[in-house]
């Protein structure tokens, strides 16, 4: 997002900037605050613990030789007697696009140093967050109630429950854990301590509005990775 | 002072970008919705499937997480492990495959 100069140091565009940062006996990841680099490297291993769990089901749907339930029966909602296929986990889609849309504009409008607008878009995107998560417990409990467990179900191979549980549990956590610190953020941003560089408490960092756009990463991450668990397990 | 200063030197991308990819993105999760409404099977649903998913993801990290934007050394360090995960796919597609056939080989026609 932001290269601030460093005196002394011509940044180079593409591969040749590639290798001249890294070879530059400084700091390899020029312009981006160190924060930011470990938010990438911590979603760099959250990747590969998504990756094992949708790969452990690829695997197990692949390998079992009962039928897989069918996901479009199965999360189906009757609307008027009507089963519309997906319907819940679709809104749940929209709702997870709009709060990373909403994350995106609060990094661009707190780098503006508009305190009021990034505020209410954190909290807006906390407030769609928390509405996923809501939904995600109406799912559950709608499952749970039908009958299905992580050793068994009505619908077809036994392994469906404990693959749907594990994965969509692990990425409800995510959202959770998002909205708690969106809900810190909000306040923070608010009472402005990115305005006046205000220490917080887990570091001894000045506040700075490039800790909202650290936080957007780990909040489109979840989207991210929603994107997969969509594509690969309620639609394929 | 010196902090401030900084600050001002970041650069903000046009709002008009974001609403594009936000619009693109809810286009395209409800083409992959259409997918499945329209009950697609076979290679044309996993295409269809894959070639949506793959755009979003792409859309988000690019521009929601910057990643356009961002030095080649950091995008670099970030895109190349994904090819570790893309080889325990094909690994494991592999012995999912060799699992299914020892099952249906011992299940159905028995084992001595």
């Amino acid at each position: 997002m932001s290269d601030p100069k460093i005196e002394g140091y011509e940044f180079k565009p593409g591969y040749k900037g590639m290798a001249r940062d890294t070879a530059s006996d400084q700091t390899m990841f020029k312009g981006v605050h160190w924060g930011k680099a470990m938010m990438w490297i911590f979603l760099l291993s959250d990747t590969f613990i998504f990756s094992c769990f949708l790969i452990s089901y690829m695997k197990g749907r692949g390998s079992t030789t009962v039928e897989w339930p069918n996901p479009s029966e199965v999360f189906a909602l009757h609307v008027g007697g009507v089963p519309v296929p997906l319907l819940l986990i679709a809104i749940m889609t929209f709702v997870l696009i709009t709060s990373s849309g909403t994350m995106a504009l609060a990094v661009k409008y707190g780098y503006e140093r508009n305190r009021k607008m990034c505020g209410w878009l954190i909290l807006a995107t906390a407030l769609g967050g928390l509405t996923f998560v809501g939904m995600q417990a109406f799912e559950w409990s709608k499952l749970i109630h039908e009958g299905v467990r992580p050793w068994t179900n009505p619908f077809g191979a036994p392994q469906f429950g404990s693959f749907f549980f594990m994965i969509t549990g692990f990425h409800g956590t995510h959202v959770s854990i998002g909205v708690i610190f969106l809900s810190i953020y909000a306040y923070k941003t608010f009472a402005g301590h990115y305005d006046e560089g205000k220490r917080g408490w887990f570091t001894s960092m000045k506040g700075n509005y490039v800790e909202i756009e650290i936080l957007g990463l780990y909040w489109h991450f979840v989207d991210l990775v929603w994107v997969f668990i969509f594509a690969f397990f309620y639609l394929w | 002072m010196d902090e401030t200063k900084k600050q001002d030197q970041t650069s903000t991308h046009k709002i008009g970008i974001y609403l594009w990819i936000w619009g693109l993105l809810f286009v395209l999760s409800f083409c992959s919705y259409m997918v499945d409404w329209f009950q697609f099977q076979g290679l044309l649903r996993w295409s269809l499937i894959l070639i949506f998913m793959f755009l979003k993801a792409a859309l988000i990290m690019m521009f929601f997480m910057h990643l356009f934007w961002e030095r080649y050394a950091i995008v670099n360090v970030l895109l190349w492990p994904m090819t570790a995960i893309a080889c325990f796919v094909g690994l494991m597609v592999a012995e999912g495959k060799y699992t299914l056939f020892s099952r249906l080989f011992y299940f159905f026609v028995g084992g001595q």
